[in-house]
């Protein structure tokens, strides 16, 4: 069965009609693990045992007639800082290597209930901290199309594990691009959702005015799907307001006459990569040859909201992870002989230099000294971009940018050496993150070398329903991106 | 120079430990006592993940703080954090509202020499608590979770106090204002109530401030009288020598009465204050307020107010009345049964009120009985003695004192006949008294009625014995 070339629509026809069972699909997605993953290493803890037993109950009830949501019975995974209880939640962290939650996270909850089969939990940047999912305390994981390349960050298990079909559908989450920058680089579709719409309740904060959780699938449909599944209005998260409209059935509209906006100026900079603009130039003629109206943009604020990002999220990130400091649970330093001890042989040893970089830059953001001039000044910019995009999206239905101004670039080096700008593989990611607006990354193609390359739609808050429309549209005409295996054979 | 030159310009920063049934942020029971970590969860132990969920019956609580302490109610108000690290402080950062309280301005009028004095407030916040640490000194440290996210709010009072005694009247008025709108039991020794001071020295007739010294650690209001006293007279003593007072945190010593250097300003943290996006802003309509204004029950100033106008008490009497709560609720409880409220309130006043210390949450005796006893002392069945002595036995158990007098053959003699043989007895045996009597002392008359009384066993009464006695003389 090559589930990789099916909708998970159709993937749960099947198991409704018995044409194949839960067990089956999942041993065949276990039996690719076990083929791809020592390459891939998109997991840090696979729950082979858990998905079996979980894919007979799901047989098991649709062999008693009875009804079951959409995704039950189909293997999924989630990314390593959604606490799930009694698996081991680690944040790709030696501080957390151990850390066996006693609570679920809301979004796995609710996945549960959908009957979801848990292939494990999925390798990421550790504590979501950076790009390429090489700050990750464990192992590196690898591009599925170019496995020299990162599969980006932070959430790269999660978009590897889609691509390399080690998962039918995962969850990510997205601060400053962490589900479309992988989603993009790896070739698939991932969706970072108005903050608000998932719950983040039992995800580890990294910062927690940006963080939102999100799907990565192989289609557009498949992740309105499981988009349907996650946004449930959680009542113990003040900003969870749940979904507006089943987010399946809007990627099925008319594509109507909407109007797309695109950074004129940008797209003819030296910082895109030529293969980059030319599929995304396609795509604006693609829009508008099936009627979108294509219209250029001015962003004023756009270089602003690097500085702003890196402040706010360091600031937010430093508060957040003073937590891990090896008192009440987490790793200790064995070698700490007084209270002071335990915190600095802990933390020193415990954290990543990434991480600490961020704690570092967050607390002399916030110090007496400096919170004038760098936390409030970025708190008031951010503003200034809320209503630069409430501006924007007032005259235009979606923007049309790159996800990042380059595909994958190799393990070990900086985006910037694959012939970007220094920071241009974030430019586009992060006006989302700071104005709490949808974004969803699409692959539009693989560039001369196989490489995924992809494009960010972004709308107004709840637009997640257009930009589905939108991509769907793509998707339709031309088809889903080969799989690995199919580029490399 | 001398100590008389000085005075002290005091600051409070009270903490009250709010009597929620729930945390601030999470769902855990707040009761005081339980064994330790048994009051927690994912929330207030911080694990990875888990969001503050605001306990809204705690907003109302510190409005009507806000409102008893006459504060500005504000429409918005945030939540920021406050970072620093402490084993008994799980997320490393305190969630409290640094920028924007809920309360500002206000103040509290406190009795004084002159009568009375204004303490204005500066603002009420709201905050979670910390946990506990237990020391075991070489086995080092446990940590106690269970207090960790109760809530709190913080009381800043301007620099107005300028005594011991201003700052304990002040301390009481606050632990009256808790329990009267029931938001907390205001017990020191619990630490339901706590007190930092903000103390510096001045020259009487100076305006600038001095430096400002923090005390720290003080657990009843007496310890603040003495931890203000000796801080005092320590920079008077400084201040006359010619030194300087550094601006630092102190510690005050229970057993030595002295405070002792705990950091100095230098070593003072950066809190790096931000705002908690895991929250909203608390928002509150005029009609909410509104709301919370109507169910706070009458405070310590109406009642007193009542009292004196009501029953003809003195502001002493009803200052006294009203400063507990729990005394004042016994006191409207037994003058409801009793037709002699001004007895009743001289028998509360010198054998119950000193009985009520902060630990006191429910009736001491039944306030039925005790209108009842006043009654009974004020229509003449019964001498004062007697009625402390029934007291006494109403604090042991519930009783009806008219049938216990009567079992006890308590009553008062009224009956000359009754007397006769006391009074005799008196005179028989007190020679000396009734010669300096008939001498023209006036004076040995108390001795002979008092030999009565103890012939009576305090039972005769006083005004008939004298006359019993005066007519037998006259004879002689």
């Amino acid at each position: 069965m090559d589930y990789q070339k099916m909708q998970l629509t159709e993937i749960a026809d099947g198991l409704k009609r018995k044409e194949f069972s839960s067990r089956e699909l999942t041993q065949a997605v276990l039996s690719k693990i076990r083929d791809k993953e020592p390459q891939v290493g998109a997991y840090v803890t696979l729950t082979e045992e858990l998905a079996l037993e979980q894919a007979d109950r799901v047989d098991g009830l649709f062999s008693e007639g009875r009804t079951l949501p959409p995704l039950a019975g189909i293997p999924g995974a989630l990314k390593d800082n959604i606490a799930t209880r009694g698996i081991r939640t680690t944040n790709a962290s030696r501080m957390m290597e151990n850390f066996v939650p006693p609570y679920d996270a809301f979004v796995w909850r609710l996945l549960r209930q959908q009957e979801m089969v848990l292939m494990g939990k999925l390798n990421m940047d550790e504590f979501a901290m950076g790009h390429s999912t090489e700050t990750s305390a464990f192992h590196l994981t690898r591009n599925p199309y170019d496995l020299t390349r990162v599969p980006g960050g932070s959430s790269g298990g999660s978009a590897a594990a889609v691509a390399a079909g080690e998962a039918l559908f995962t969850l990510g989450t997205d601060t400053g691009g962490s589900i479309r920058q992988p989603a993009s680089l790896c070739g698939v579709v991932g969706m970072r959702p108005t903050y608000g719409l998932v719950s983040r309740r039992g995800v580890t904060s990294f910062s927690s005015s940006l963080d939102q959780v999100g799907p990565l699938t192989r289609s557009v449909r498949d992740n309105a799907l499981v988009l349907d599944a996650i946004s449930v209005r959680d009542r113990k998260d003040v900003h969870s307001v749940g979904g507006q409209e089943s987010y399946l059935a809007a990627a099925g509209q008319d594509f109507g006459r909407p109007v797309i906006g695109w950074p004129e100026s940008y797209f003819q900079s030296g910082d895109l990569n030529p293969q980059v603009r030319e599929y995304l130039e396609k795509a604006l003629h693609f829009y508008e040859s099936i009627g979108a109206r294509i219209v250029p943009v001015d962003l004023k604020t756009l270089d602003a909201s690097l500085s702003v990002y890196y402040i706010i999220s360091s600031a937010e990130g430093f508060s957040a992870m003073n937590r891990y400091d090896g008192v009440h649970y987490g790793y200790r330093d064995p070698e700490a002989e007084n209270l002071e001890e335990v915190y600095t042989g802990s933390r020193s040893k415990g954290l990543g230099r990434e991480v600490k970089q961020r704690i570092l830059l967050g607390s002399f953001a916030l110090s007496e000294e400096h919170y004038r001039d760098y936390y409030l000044k970025a708190a008031r910019v951010r503003t200034l971009i809320i209503e630069e995009y409430k501006e924007v999206f007032g005259t235009i239905d979606a923007l049309l940018t790159p996800v990042t101004a380059t595909p994958a670039w190799p393990l070990g080096t900086l985006p910037q050496e694959a012939g970007g700008g220094k920071y241009s593989n974030d430019r586009f990611t992060l006006p989302p993150s700071l104005t709490g607006l949808p974004a969803l990354a699409l692959p539009l193609g693989l560039s001369s070398d196989g490489l995924p390359v992809g494009m960010q739609l972004s709308g107004d808050r709840f637009s997640e329903g257009l930009l589905y429309r939108l991509a769907a549209a793509y998707e339709d005409a031309h088809g889903l991106l080969p799989a690995p295996q199919e580029v490399n054979a | 120079m001398s100590i008389k030159d000085y005075e002290s310009v005091i600051g409070l920063e009270v903490h009250v430990e709010l009597k929620t049934e729930h945390k601030l942020f999470c769902e855990c029971l707040t009761a005081f006592g339980a064994p330790p970590n048994t009051q927690v969860c994912p929330v207030c132990l911080a694990m990875p993940g888990t969001l503050p969920a605001l306990n809204r019956q705690v907003v109302e609580f510190a409005v009507k703080a806000g409102l008893a302490a006459h504060c500005a109610i504000e429409p918005w108000s945030r939540f920021d954090r406050k970072n620093y690290f402490y084993p008994d402080l799980p997320k490393a950062y305190q969630i409290t509202q640094n920028f924007f309280p809920i309360c500002t301005g206000g103040y509290i009028d406190v009795p004084s020499e002159d009568g009375s004095k204004r303490i204005r407030i500066n603002r009420i916040h709201i905050e979670e608590d910390a946990g506990k640490l237990v020391h075991l000194g070489a086995e080092g440290s446990l940590v106690d979770c269970n207090r960790c996210g109760v809530p709190l709010i913080e009381i800043v009072s301007e620099p107005d106090i300028r005594t011991g005694e201003e700052a304990v009247a002040y301390l009481r008025k606050l632990r009256a204002i808790a329990r009267y709108t029931g938001i907390s039991d205001g017990k020191m020794n619990e630490g339901s109530l706590r007190c930092d001071v903000n103390l510096s020295l001045r020259k009487k007739g100076e305006e600038t401030l001095g430096t400002r010294v923090e005390l720290k650690n003080i657990n009843s209001f007496s310890f603040v009288a003495k931890a203000i006293e000796s801080e005092f007279k320590r920079q008077a003593a400084i201040l006359d020598e010619g030194g300087t007072i550094i601006q630092e945190t102190r510690r005050f010593d229970e057993s030595t009465g002295q405070t002792y250097s705990m950091r100095e300003k230098a070593e003072a943290a950066d809190y790096r204050y931000f705002p908690d996006t895991d929250l909203v802003p608390v928002e509150i309509s005029q009609a909410e307020i509104d709301r919370i204004r109507a169910s706070i029950p009458r405070l310590a100033d109406e009642r007193k107010a009542g009292y004196m106008e009501q029953y003809g008490l003195t502001d002493y009497e009803a200052e006294r009345l009203t400063a507990d709560k729990e005394l004042s609720d016994f006191f409207e409880r037994a003058v409801a049964e009793s037709s002699e409220p001004k007895t009743l309130v001289n028998l509360i006043l010198a054998d119950v009120a000193p009985l009520y210390t902060e630990d006191i949450s429910e009736d001491l005796l039944n306030p039925k009985s005790l209108g009842q006893l006043a009654d009974l002392l004020a229509a003449g069945g019964i001498n004062s003695n007697t009625g402390r002595r029934v007291l006494k036995a109403l604090l042991e158990e519930d009783l009806d004192p008219a049938a216990y007098i009567e079992k006890h053959d308590l009553g008062q003699i009224n009956d000359p006949e009754k007397l006769e043989g006391a009074v005799r007895t008196a005179l028989a045996e007190n020679e000396r008294a009734v010669r300096d009597y008939l001498g023209g002392k006036e004076s040995a008359m108390r001795s002979l009625i008092g030999r009565v009384m103890k012939e009576t066993g305090g039972r005769a009464n006083p005004v008939l014995a004298e006359d019993m006695i005066r007519k037998a003389l006259e004879n002689q």
